[in-house]
């Protein structure tokens, strides 16, 4: 038996977008760059792929810019709003909740002079557009807030912001690499100005993503070389994968709704299910606001990666923390911005549905994690098996 | 990044528990660093009859406080504290870099219980 609750790390590729792709890497090989036929051939499936997806994101297909994926737009946005802006002083406003590809570029844009206000959430994991507004100096480039987090799936007012920062004449950058799949965005109706995506997070193929760019946003480029891209992005376009992306945002768009709906019934089921039957456990993160795949919670006294393992020894795929940081031992940065007990940091598990996640499988691993939870707190030494419970002093 | 060995004793660790009668206890760590390791030793004439554990930690925090407290069993107080981190890790067949830590911690929670016991029993 095998249950993969870990589709905020990845997603299974569709079998529709893989068939999108195949003849592309197989007989239409042609570089979309070159004059000749083998190469419009290319350029028309890259074309149609960019009006595809602009057309969902309410964008111009001109303001499409394909990228390897989340990290290098993310990067992107950031390091070339820095480059691109005018004046001595530099400062960037982004929450304390970001992904590392912007908390990481932060702190490597620190190291060049820049400095950067990191908005804390509260409790439920939103950002409040009063602290952002607080913290606009004369010097603020670039507001950058995610869509939905990552780790706890909580849903940001990215549209008040983006009005407040046309207002403010302030480039405003969301990474929406996590919400995507869920979210109905429209970058007009919500003032964004630049935009990050990664195919691999709705069922497209790894290793493509894309960067928004509403046009007169000034931005540098990172990559010198060839005129891809209008001259911004150079290298060789990935002909399959760009298709495979637009196939994947197109069915994910299509069927938004029903999984939305499917989803928000399972995710509230297993956390219902879990706080009730399982002692000690807390949900990180609030209830409204909260992406419909995204159920994340602490079990106290015990440790999240010994939970994962055995899970997964049972075959349940599950992600501690952020997958990124669980070879690192510190706690998680979404966790404790939200204020609660460092100790709840280090118990935390991400359960990331997917459009294929049955009851039945939640049920399962219900009765699995009950197990695994009862074992380990046999094994703390804060938990006092007799009592039924536990002390952290 | 786990090998087998390790996920074998992970899942079936073996000394788990507190002795109710011990006489070396040594806990180290703490919840707000994710691990804690508490060693429990039953001590007679200078050795080691009984060890068991309970820890709060990842899998190899287990797994290396399941191999140090087998390793030591039967040892007599310096033999056990001649057991290392590496020979716990080299028992385990490796342990991921990042996770090295948690055999020194098993080797440190033994030295504290053994510590305890001599502090209990220094001859008035």
């Amino acid at each position: 038996m095998k249950i993969y609750l870990d589709n905020s790390a990845t997603t299974s590729l569709d079998g529709e977008v893989l068939q999108a792709m195949l003849p592309y890497f197989t007989d239409m090989y042609g570089n979309s760059s070159s004059l000749h036929g083998f190469g419009r051939e290319s350029l028309n499936a890259v074309d149609n792929a960019r009006e595809k997806i602009a057309k969902i994101l309410g964008a111009k297909p001109s303001e499409i810019y394909f990228t390897s994926g989340g990290v290098e737009s993310n990067n992107w946005a950031l390091k070339g709003a820095v480059a691109a802006a005018k004046g001595r002083n530099k400062h960037i406003i982004t929450s304390a909740i970001e992904h590392p590809a912007i908390i990481e570029t932060c702190h490597s844009l620190e190291k060049d002079g820049v400095e950067v206000t990191y908005i804390p959430v509260n409790s439920d994991g939103i950002v409040s557009l009063e602290n952002i507004k607080a913290a606009v100096r004369e010097d603020t480039v670039l507001v950058s807030i995610m869509t939905a987090n990552n780790e706890i799936g909580s849903i940001q007012p990215v549209a008040e912001i983006g009005a407040f920062c046309r207002e403010e004449g302030i480039p405003f950058h969301t990474d929406a690499v996590q919400a995507i799949d869920s979210q109905y965005i429209d970058v007009d109706k919500m003032n964004i100005d630049m935009l990050s995506l990664s195919a691999h997070k709705f069922h497209g193929p790894k290793g493509i993503g894309l960067l928004y760019i509403r046009s007169g946003v000034r931005l540098k480029r990172l990559l010198d070389g060839g005129h891809q891209e209008r001259g911004q992005r150079a290298g060789t376009t990935n002909v399959p994968l760009v298709v495979g992306m637009a196939k994947a945002l197109e069915l994910s768009a299509a069927n938004r709704a029903n999984y939305n709906k499917k989803l928000t019934k399972l995710r509230d089921y297993f956390i219902d299910r879990a706080l009730q039957e399982i002692p000690f456990t807390h949900l990180n993160g609030g209830r409204e606001n909260r992406l419909p795949n995204n159920i994340n919670l602490s079990f106290e006294f015990i440790e999240g990666e010994s939970i994962l393992m055995v899970l997964d020894l049972e075959g349940i795929a599950v992600s501690s923390g952020s997958a990124c940081s669980s070879g690192a031992l510190e706690a998680s940065h979404v966790i404790l911005a939200l204020g609660g007990r460092e100790e709840l940091a280090h118990s935390s598990i991400r359960f990331s549905l997917g459009r294929d996640t049955t009851k039945e499988e939640l049920d399962i691993t219900l009765e699995v994690l009950k197990k695994a939870v009862d074992r380990l707190r046999g094994m703390s030494p804060l938990f006092n098996v007799e009592k039924g419970t536990g002390s952290y002093v | 990044m786990y090998n087998k060995k390790v996920l074998e004793v992970f899942q079936n660790p073996k000394n788990v528990g507190e002795i109710d009668d011990a006489n070396g206890i040594g806990k180290v760590g703490n919840a707000s660093c994710g691990d804690i390791m508490q060693v429990s030793l039953k001590i007679e004439n200078d050795i080691i009859v009984d060890a068991k554990f309970k820890t709060f930690g990842c899998a190899a925090a287990i797994a290396t406080s399941s191999t140090a407290t087998e390793m030591i069993k039967g040892k007599t107080l310096d033999e056990a504290l001649k057991v290392k981190n590496a020979d716990v890790v080299e028992y385990l067949e490796g342990l991921p870099p990042q996770k090295i830590h948690c055999s020194v911690m098993a080797e440190e929670a033994i030295q504290a219980a053994i510590e305890d016991y001599k502090k209990n029993h220094a001859k008035k």
